[in-house]
């Protein structure tokens, strides 16, 4: 309940900042493609935390809050994580319902290396927010053993 | 099938009517995600692949997780407080192993 309190909004940048190329790139950009399925996002309107630089990729502390009434008319009903770099593009998706009241989840998340996280939350009324941030991991959850 | 499960489930005892509750869910579950790498024992995926969260007759809440989420995943998210009752929590492992927990809440 206080938690929100304690989030600053973020500045988000520019959702149409062009994505760098790399191999596994084709696999996030094709995971955003099908979920945002012709949509086109905005920018404005999300909240995407996570700290710029990760020391252990095994454990990434990530916030996502979406300002919604979240009436059943107008709410928010899916959140997802991408990853740019990660074996698997589509981390997670979070399912809300009205009744969640708030459109606020948080999570924590591997990363296999530096790289770009992606956050799409989807609304009843058919609109796609958007916000990506840049990690920097000095250690990779993939290096390790466990 | 609903074996017992390592979770620490964190969220108020009571809550008014129509307050907005955060709860906080801590799974103790390793989450293996079938690396194959040299010098590793390859390992058959085994995560829990979906959380789904029911109070009050409905499914308020469900998280559909990958690899990608941490050993001993950590999930946050508020509900209403609607009426006195369990609030369910189920989760899916892959293999078909399913487990659940119960928190009551109750509201005033």
């Amino acid at each position: 309940m206080t938690h929100a309190s304690r989030r600053a909004v973020l500045v988000l940048p520019i959702a149409a900042a062009a994505l760098p190329a790399a191999a596994a790139e084709d696999d996030m950009a094709t995971a955003e493609r099908a979920i945002l399925a012709g949509r086109t996002p905005v920018a404005t309107g999300i909240a995407f935390e996570m700290p710029p630089l990760s020391e252990n990729g095994n454990s990434v502390d990530v916030a996502v809050r979406i300002d919604s009434p979240m009436t059943p008319a107008d709410h928010v009903h899916a959140i997802h994580i991408l990853s740019e770099k990660n074996p698997v593009p589509r981390v997670v998706t979070f399912t809300l319902k009205p009744r969640a009241g708030r459109a606020e989840v948080a999570t924590r998340i591997r990363l296999a290396t530096s790289q770009q996280i992606i956050v799409l939350a989807e609304t009843s009324a058919g609109q796609v927010h958007r916000a990506a941030r840049e990690v920097i991991v000095v250690l990779g959850a993939c290096v390790e053993g466990g | 099938m609903a074996n017992p499960i390592v979770a620490r489930i964190t969220l108020p005892d009571r809550a008014r009517r129509g307050e907005v509750i955060t709860i906080r869910v801590l799974v103790r579950h390793p989450m293996e995600r079938a690396i194959d790498a040299a010098g590793l024992t390859p390992l058959p995926r085994k995560i829990l692949h979906r959380m789904r969260v029911t109070y009050a007759d409905e499914e308020v809440f469900r998280a559909d997780l990958s690899q990608g989420i941490t050993a001993n995943p950590y999930i946050e998210f508020t509900t209403i407080a609607v009426e006195t009752g369990a609030i369910v929590f189920e989760w899916d492992e892959d293999g078909g192993a399913t487990y659940r927990r119960e928190v009551r809440l109750v509201v005033t």
